[in-house]
Order: structure tokens, then C-alpha cells, then sequence
């Protein structure tokens, strides 16, 4: 197989969220993250944050129909990661003098990228935010619905409703109160904006 | 209409469940009703961040398991040591040919030598034994217990009991882990601390790890949602304390002992050797360490000495359920882990009052 059409399946794979793809593009760029982070002031569980991060971006690309990516997923997730990590660095306040001098180097990586996972980042933790506040058993439920994607039926099994409409019913009010919790994070965070 | 019903609506409308003529009214009041609009641009807005979060979460869960399975394969390291991965995973790209010839070579030397070995040596298998019960063993107390098994089991009639061994749950779903020698016959049924029988499936079987999966397929099993323990993946180190819950008789029973090698029998690297006496029944029960976390699994033992006892290593569960994964769709997933430290600081007895409602003793039958 020629490597582009390798390189293009493998984010084809990783925009369905196919365990396979990610394993594969894990295992080949992992390890080059985690140096490039160890040498540069950073924890394993840095690199391990970074890389997840880079992954993330790239997945939100893969994911958009119109996005043909430039560069190979090597290249494109160690320009990411390098930008995200020298950002960090400058948040925590580290000195650059330590650094590696590659790691300052200009990238070909546009700030709008990281911009757009940074917002996709403030809703996904709103989100998060506002399930753990609804409690037991609406978060579950919720989440086994709306996350896992299993079938009324089984869920009103797992939960000991007597019937899938018991479930469902369940399910509205849980969702009408998650939609509450949200939108009064939500929407206060984009008026301070 | 009341606001449960309204969600109702809007999701039956994003879902085009709606009949053409219900459509056109919920549109048509859309329409003439601002708020209604407005209320419904607003579901929507929340339904796409309900599905983001989804996805969102899905893939980062995927990335940690991803993450967790590539360290225990050892493609990816968090120790010093393998710090120049990144060069040697070059080199082993490179010479991947070449030395897979040369593992082929090797592998069928060493086949052809353990092959005439076993032919010329004696066996020396006895040295080692199983820790299942055996037919004999099992007979002695279900003839003092006949009565009471009689009454309860749910083993068909005329079932003859070939084998029995302990257990213990993975996933809250029902699914067991035992050893592949325990499951002699050809349907098992498990039953848990309180004597409760439940039906089970046999789901995957790895004769080459001697490990086993079992389903409970049955209606009275309530799933649990949390396990109180969590699957270490981690090295043990020798001397550490370690526990086992199992089934050498019917009542569920407590050893302790600790780790005495890193290695099992004859170097087999897949186990781990323990200083802890157990019995025949005691096959396939866990192995906690001192804070209720699962660390291995026990399955042989010494016959010539006392107290010598073998117990196969987390990662060739974690391994097994790998592999299953990978030729079975309907394998679980994700090995559903309590919180870390769930049972960390709780006294021994504690532990165990909450760890015994999890495992299970198996009996086997034809």
C-alpha cells in the first residue's frame, strides 16, 4: 500500500473512532512525543496529556469533510504537540533557556487549530460539569443513553426499571435538568466573553 | 404542553421520526410561535454539545485504554530505562525480516528439543499440580453436604460434577475469570459467598494461558455497577503481602502469604511464585495485594513442598481479554475499574467482608 493511502485510511479510522487506527497511530508517534516532552522540562504524565491533546486535534480534523491533511501524522502531531507544550511551559512560567532550541522553532501549525480545540475543550468540560451535578442515577442513565449508545430496553434492565417507558420517561426529566445545569454554565461563559 | 413532552418533540424532530403530516404542524407552529423557535434552535444547540461531549468522551477513553494496553505490551515505556525506544523500535523495523527469520529458526529448534526431551525425559509434570478439585475430593464433601446442594443447585438433573474451582468477577456485567483447568466439563455454573447458584456461559477460553471467561446468563444475577477492585497491571515486588479468597471447600476461605519470586515454576515468566498455602479449589481465585487490588491469579502449585504456590500475572488477563477482543466482537470492552485505592487503609477483615461478595466458586460438570 502506498503510504498516503495508509496515511488516509489510518484518519479515516481515528474520525470513527476506530480502536485499530488509534492503537497504530499511538503506537507510532507515541514514543517521539514522550522525548521530545522528557527533554524539554516535562513528566510522563505531561507527554502523556500532550499526545492525547494532539490526538484530539487531529481527530476534530479528520472528522471535517473538507480537511486533507498537508503533511504526514507524524509531522502534523509533533508541530501540535510542540506548540501545545511550549504554551504549557510558558503558562507554568519556565524559563526557555533549558529548552531544546528545535522546540521554539516556528511551526506549520495555525493558532485558529488550537483555538477551536480550546473552545471545544471550555463546552466539554461544561458538559462534564454539569453531568457529576445531576447525581445518581441521571448521570448514569444519561451517559449509557447518550454515550455508550445502548437501547432503552437494556437500560431500563441495568437500572431495574420495570419497563423501557418507565426508562425513557427517566431519561426526559434527567435530560431536561442536564439541559439546565448546562446552558447556566454555558451561557455565562459566553457573556463574559 | 408540558416541557417533558416539548424535549419529546424536538428529539422525535431532529431524529426525522416525525410522520409528514406531524412534521408540518410542528413546523408550521414553529413558524407562527417564536418561542417555540427559539426553544427549539436552543435543543438542538444542546443536543450537538450532548453529541460532542459524546464523542469526545468515547475517544479519550479510547486513548487511555489504548495508552494502558501499548505499556503493557511494552510498545510504549514510562521508565527510564527504555527512554531510547525511539532508536530501537527503529532498529527493530529495520532488522524485523531478519530476525523473524531467526525467531522461526530458533522456535523450531527449540520445538524439536523439548520434543525429543519429553520423549526422553521422564515427566515431571507431577512436580506441579493443578489446583482444581478433583472428582474425588468434591465427591467427599458434596456427600456430606448432598442434602442442602440437592435442594438449591440449579445444575441439571443427572449432571455429574467433573471439576470445581474459584472465581471472580471482571465486570459487573457477570462476566468471571477462571482457569481454563477448572472448566473440565462442558457447562459450569458458579455460585457466589451466600450459596446463590447462577447459570454461566463459557465465553472464551486460552488453553495456552490456562485462563477462561464465563458469562452468567442468568436472570437472577443483579449486575454490580462498581467492582471495589481494580485489575493492577503494574510489577509486584517480592515480598510483597498478598491475599487470596477461594473455594477449597464450599465456605469461601481467606489465605495470605506473599510474593517469593518473580518467576513461576521451572522460570515461566507468565507467573509469579507465592509463599501462601492453598488447596485444590483454590484455582482461578484472585490474588489481592494488601490494598484489595487484583494483582494475579492463582492456579498451581508445588506437590513437593508445602506453601509453594503459583499464581499467574495480571497482564496475561489483561492480555487474554485482548485477545478475545480481537477475534470476538461481543467481547466486553473495557474492564470496568473501580477507583484507584478503593479499599486502601481498610482493615483486613473489612476487606474481605467487601471483596467475597465478588468472587465465586465454579463447579463444572458434563
Amino acid at each position: 500500500m502506498n503510504p498516503d493511502k495508509k496515511e488516509h485510511i489510518l484518519l479515516q479510522g481515528l474520525a470513527n473512532n476506530d480502536s485499530k487506527a488509534i492503537e497504530i497511530i499511538y503506537e507510532n508517534n507515541f514514543s517521539t512525543i514522550q522525548a521530545l516532552i522528557l527533554n524539554n522540562n516535562g513528566s510522563y504524565d505531561d507527554a502523556r496529556d500532550v499526545f492525547q491533546e494532539a490526538i484530539m486535534i487531529l481527530y476534530e480534523k479528520s472528522k471535517s469533510e473538507s480537511f486533507e491533511l498537508s503533511s504526514q501524522i507524524k509531522t502534523f502531531l509533533y508541530a501540535v504537540c510542540k506548540k501545545i507544550w511550549l504554551k504549557k511551559l510558558q503558562a507554568r512560567g519556565k524559563h526557555a533557556t533549558y529548552l531544546d532550541p528545535s522546540l521554539i522553532e516556528n511551526t506549520v501549525i495555525q493558532e485558529s487549530d488550537l483555538d477551536t480545540a480550546r473552545q471545544l475543550d471550555v463546552d466539554f468540560n461544561i458538559m462534564e460539569a454539569a453531568l457529576e451535578k445531576i447525581g445518581e442515577p441521571c448521570k448514569s442513565l444519561l451517559k449509557a443513553y447518550y454515550i455508550r449508545k445502548k437501547g432503552m430496553g437494556e437500560i431500563a434492565e441495568m437500572f431495574g426499571y420495570t419497563n423501557p417507558d418507565n426508562a425513557k420517561n427517566q431519561k426526559y426529566k434527567c435530560l431536561m435538568r442536564l439541559k439546565k445545569l448546562f446552558f447556566a454554565q454555558y451561557n455565562k461563559m459566553n457573556e463574559d466573553e | 404542553m408540558s416541557e417533558q413532552y416539548l424535549i419529546e418533540s424536538f428529539e422525535r424532530y431532529f431524529n426525522e421520526e416525525m410522520l409528514p403530516e406531524e412534521k408540518a404542524y410542528f413546523e408550521k407552529m414553529r413558524n407562527e410561535n417564536p418561542e417555540l423557535d427559539q426553544m427549539t434552535v436552543e435543543h438542538k444547540v444542546f443536543m450537538d454539545k450532548l453529541a460532542e461531549y459524546a464523542d469526545r468522551r468515547n475517544l479519550k477513553d479510547n486513548l487511555q485504554s489504548t495508552h494502558k494496553s501499548l505499556l503493557i505490551k511494552g510498545a510504549i515505556a514510562e521508565n527510564e530505562h527504555n527512554l531510547s525506544k525511539g532508536k530501537i523500535v527503529q532498529l527493530w523495523h529495520r532488522y524485523k525480516k531478519t530476525m523473524g527469520i531467526a525467531a522461526c529458526i530458533a522456535g523450531l529448534t527449540t520445538f524439536i528439543i523439548s520434543g525429543s526431551m519429553q520423549v526422553i525425559a521422564p515427566a515431571n509434570r507431577s512436580e506441579i499440580q493443578q489446583l482444581s478439585r478433583d472428582v474425588e475430593q468434591l465427591k467427599k464433601t458434596q456427600d456430606i453436604q448432598y442434602s442442602k446442594i440437592k435442594e438449591v443447585t440449579k445444575m441439571p438433573e443427572g449432571a455429574v460434577v467433573k471439576s470445581g474451582g474459584s472465581a471472580f468477577l471482571i465486570d459487573g456485567k457477570g462476566y468471571l475469570v477462571t482457569n481454563a483447568h477448572v472448566l473440565k466439563g462442558s457447562s459450569a455454573i458458579v455460585a457466589n459467598s451466600d450459596g446463590q447458584e447462577f447459570k454461566t456461559i463459557i465465553a472464551y477460553v486460552d488453553h495456552a494461558k490456562d485462563l477462561a471467561v464465563l458469562k452468567i446468563t442468568d436472570a437472577d444475577f443483579k449486575p454490580v455497577r462498581r467492582l471495589p477492585y481494580d485489575l493492577k497491571s503494574g510489577k509486584v515486588d517480592i515480598g510483597a503481602e498478598v491475599f487470596t479468597l477461594g473455594y477449597p471447600r464450599n465456605d469461601i476461605t481467606y489465605n495470605k502469604g506473599y510474593l517469593s519470586a518473580l518467576s513461576g515454576f521451572d522460570g515461566d515468566t507468565s507467573t509469579v511464585q507465592i509463599s501462601l498455602l492453598a488447596n485444590p479449589g483454590n484455582s482461578g481465585g484472585p490474588l489481592f495485594n494488601k490494598y484489595g487490588d487484583i494483582v494475579g491469579i492463582l492456579s498451581t502449585r508445588e506437590t513437593n513442598a508445602q506453601g509453594v504456590t503459583f499464581a499467574i500475572k495480571s497482564n496475561e488477563i489483561f492480555q487474554m481479554l485482548k485477545n478475545w477482543r480481537d477475534t470476538d466482537t461481543s467481547a466486553i470492552s473495557n474492564v470496568s475499574v473501580s477507583e484507584k485505592g478503593n479499599l486502601k487503609g481498610v482493615n483486613r477483615e473489612d476487606q474481605i467482608k467487601r471483596l467475597e461478595d465478588y468472587v465465586y466458586i465454579v463447579k463444572a460438570y458434563n
